[in-house]
C-alpha cells in the first residue's frame, strides 16, 4: 500500500510541479493541486506506465483524488 | 498616425539569459557556438550549434525564473524562451501589473519560424513505438507557434490582439513591424512583439543540413564557423533563443514617464517570388524591403548609421544582401557601419529579427556597433563597406536598419531611431 502511494505521489509532484506536503491522499487533483483535465490525462498515462496497468477512460474519469488513484492501482495489481 | 516606441527589452540567447549579459558578451566578441550537446550528432554533417546554455553556465539561462514548472514540462523550448523573454521585457518596461483597462489594450505578437520541432520529433517516436494512447495530451498546444503569445497573454492577463507571425527567418522582424502597425492603427496601446526558436534537435539539424544551409567545414572549431562576408563561409550555424520587445504608443509611454529606447519609424515587407530557399539573384526582394522601410521612416539614407544585416554566413545570401545594400545606399554606404551578429550567436531563425532589432536598439543607446566575428578575409564585394570586423566599434548611431529574410522569399526591414 505505502509503496504504491509513494510512487503515485512522486508522479503527481513531478507532473504537477506541486510541493510534496500538498500531495495528501485526500487531495483533489483539480481543486487542491491545480490540475486541469489534460493534466489528469497525462497523470493517468504516467500511472499506466509506472505500474504496468491499463486505466480505461471510464475508470480514469472516476479518479478525482490521490487516494482514488492509489486504490484503483492497488485493485489491479 | 500614432507613433510607436520601444519601452522594454527581453532576450534569451546563446550568449546570455538576458539582454545585458548577451550584449556584454557580444561587445566582447564572444562566440556562443559549440559542439551540439542536446543529442549525439557524431554522424551528422553538421555537429555544431549555438545552444542556449544551462543555468549553471557563466552566461546560462534559468527557465525556473519566470516559467512555471508544469508549463516547462508541457511545452517545447521555443515557448519557454519566449515566455521568459516576454517577462523580461514587461519587467523592463514596468508593465507587469497593469490594471484591467490597460490590459484590455495590451496584446502579444510573438512568433516562431518552425515552432515545436523537438517535440514533434519525439512524440512521433512515441506514437511509432508505443502507440496513440501514449502521445502527450499537451502535444498540440505545447508545439503550436502561437502558444508563446497564448501563454504570455494568460500569464500576464493581456487581452488585446493575440497574434503570431510565421515567416521563417523573417518572423521576428515581421512580428515587431506588424505589432507596431497594430498600435499605430489604434488596435492596442501596448504590444509584446518578437520571436523565438528552439529547433536544435536531430530532425532540425538533419533537415537544414540536407537543404545545404548549415556550415559543415568547421566542426572542430565551432566558434569559427559563423563567418558572414568571409571568403571561407560555408553556411549558417543554428542558434536558439528569443527576443521580445515592449512596443508602446508614444503618448502612452510619455504619460507614464517610461524609459524610451527608440522609435519604430519604418517597416518594409516584400516577397522575392523566385525560389523556396535561394534568394533572388539580384537581391530585389531585399532591396524593396529596405527601400520601403526607409521611405516610410521619412529619413534619408545618410541618417542610417548602422545596419544589422541578415548576414547568415551562407555563400550566396551574404553577397546578395550586400549588393542590395550597396545599390540602395549609394554614396551613403561610406558613412555607415554594417555587421552580422549571427557571427556570435548563430542564426536564431524565427527569433533572429527580434534579437537583432534589440542589438540595433542597444547600438542606439550605447553609441557602439557590434562586431562581425571571423571576418578574416572579406569577399571582394565587401570593399569600401565597414563590416565592423572582429571588434565592436564606438561611433555615432542616430538611426538603424535591421534586415531579415526567410525561406519562401519573405523579407522584412525595420528602421528605428532615437527619440
Amino acid at each position: 500500500m505505502s509503496e504504491t502511494a509513494d510512487r503515485v505521489k512522486k508522479i503527481v509532484i513531478e507532473h504537477l510541479g506541486v510541493e510534496a506536503d500538498k500531495v495528501t491522499e485526500d487531495a483533489s487533483f483539480i481543486d487542491d493541486l491545480g490540475a486541469d483535465s489534460l493534466d489528469i490525462v497525462e497523470l493517468v498515462m504516467a500511472f499506466e506506465e509506472e505500474f504496468g496497468v491499463e486505466i480505461p477512460d471510464d475508470a480514469a474519469e472516476k479518479i478525482g483524488t490521490v487516494k482514488d488513484a492509489i486504490d484503483y492501482i492497488n485493485s489491479k495489481q | 498616425m500614432r507613433r510607436v516606441v520601444v519601452t522594454g527589452l527581453g532576450m534569451v540567447s546563446p550568449l546570455g539569459g538576458d539582454v545585458e549579459t548577451t550584449w556584454k558578451n557580444i561587445l566582447a566578441s564572444k562566440s556562443g557556438a559549440g559542439t551540439i550537446t542536446r543529442f549525439d550528432a557524431t554522424d551528422y554533417a553538421c555537429r555544431i550549434a549555438c545552444e542556449v546554455k544551462p543555468a549553471d553556465h557563466e552566461y546560462g539561462f534559468d527557465a525556473n525564473r519566470r516559467v512555471d514548472h508544469k508549463v516547462q514540462r508541457q511545452v517545447d523550448p521555443f515557448i519557454v524562451y519566449g515566455i521568459d523573454a516576454a517577462g523580461q521585457a514587461l519587467e523592463d518596461a514596468g508593465l507587469t501589473d497593469m490594471p484591467e483597462a490597460e490590459r484590455l489594450r495590451a496584446g502579444c505578437s510573438i512568433g516562431s519560424g518552425i515552432g515545436g520541432l523537438p517535440g514533434i520529433e519525439s512524440e512521433s517516436l512515441v506514437l511509432e513505438h508505443k502507440g496513440p494512447r501514449r502521445v502527450s495530451p499537451h502535444f498540440v498546444h505545447g508545439r503550436l507557434i502561437n502558444l508563446i503569445s497564448g501563454q504570455v497573454s494568460i500569464k500576464y492577463g493581456l487581452m488585446g490582439p493575440n497574434h503570431a507571425v510565421v515567416t521563417a527567418c523573417s518572423t521576428g522582424a515581421h512580428s515587431i513591424g506588424d505589432a507596431a502597425r497594430m498600435i499605430a492603427m489604434d488596435d492596442a496601446d501596448v504590444m509584446l512583439a518578437g520571436g523565438a526558436e528552439g529547433a536544435i534537435c536531430p530532425i532540425g539539424i538533419a533537415g537544414f543540413s540536407q537543404a545545404k544551409a548549415l556550415s559543415t567545414n568547421f566542426n572542430d572549431t565551432p566558434e569559427r564557423a559563423s563567418r558572414p562576408y568571409d571568403i571561407d563561409r560555408d553556411g549558417f550555424v543554428m542558434g536558439e533563443g528569443a527576443g521580445v520587445v515592449v512596443l508602446e504608443e508614444y503618448e502612452h509611454a510619455k504619460a507614464r514617464g517610461a524609459k524610451i529606447y527608440a522609435e519604430v519609424v519604418g517597416y518594409g515587407l516584400s516577397g522575392d517570388a523566385y525560389h523556396v530557399t535561394a534568394p533572388h539573384p539580384e537581391g530585389s526582394g531585399a532591396y524593396r524591403s529596405m527601400e520601403m522601410a526607409l521611405r516610410k521612416s521619412g529619413l534619408s539614407l545618410a541618417d542610417i548609421d548602422y545596419v544589422n544585416a541578415h548576414g547568415t554566413s551562407t555563400p550566396l545570401g551574404d553577397e546578395l544582401e550586400l549588393g542590395a545594400v550597396r545599390r540602395l545606399f549609394g554614396d551613403a554606404i561610406n558613412t555607415m557601419s554594417m555587421s552580422s551578429t549571427k557571427s556570435a550567436i548563430g542564426h536564431l531563425l524565427g527569433g533572429a529579427g527580434a534579437v537583432e532589432s534589440i542589438f540595433c536598439i542597444l547600438a542606439l543607446r550605447d553609441q557602439i556597433v557590434p562586431p562581425t566575428l571571423n571576418l578574416d578575409n572579406p569577399s571582394d564585394s565587401c570593399k569600401g563597406v565597414d563590416l565592423v570586423p572582429h571588434v565592436a566599434k564606438q561611433r555615432k548611431v542616430r538611426a538603424v536598419l535591421n534586415n531579415s529574410f526567410g525561406f519562401g522569399g519573405t523579407n522584412a526591414s525595420l528602421v528605428m531611431k532615437a527619440v
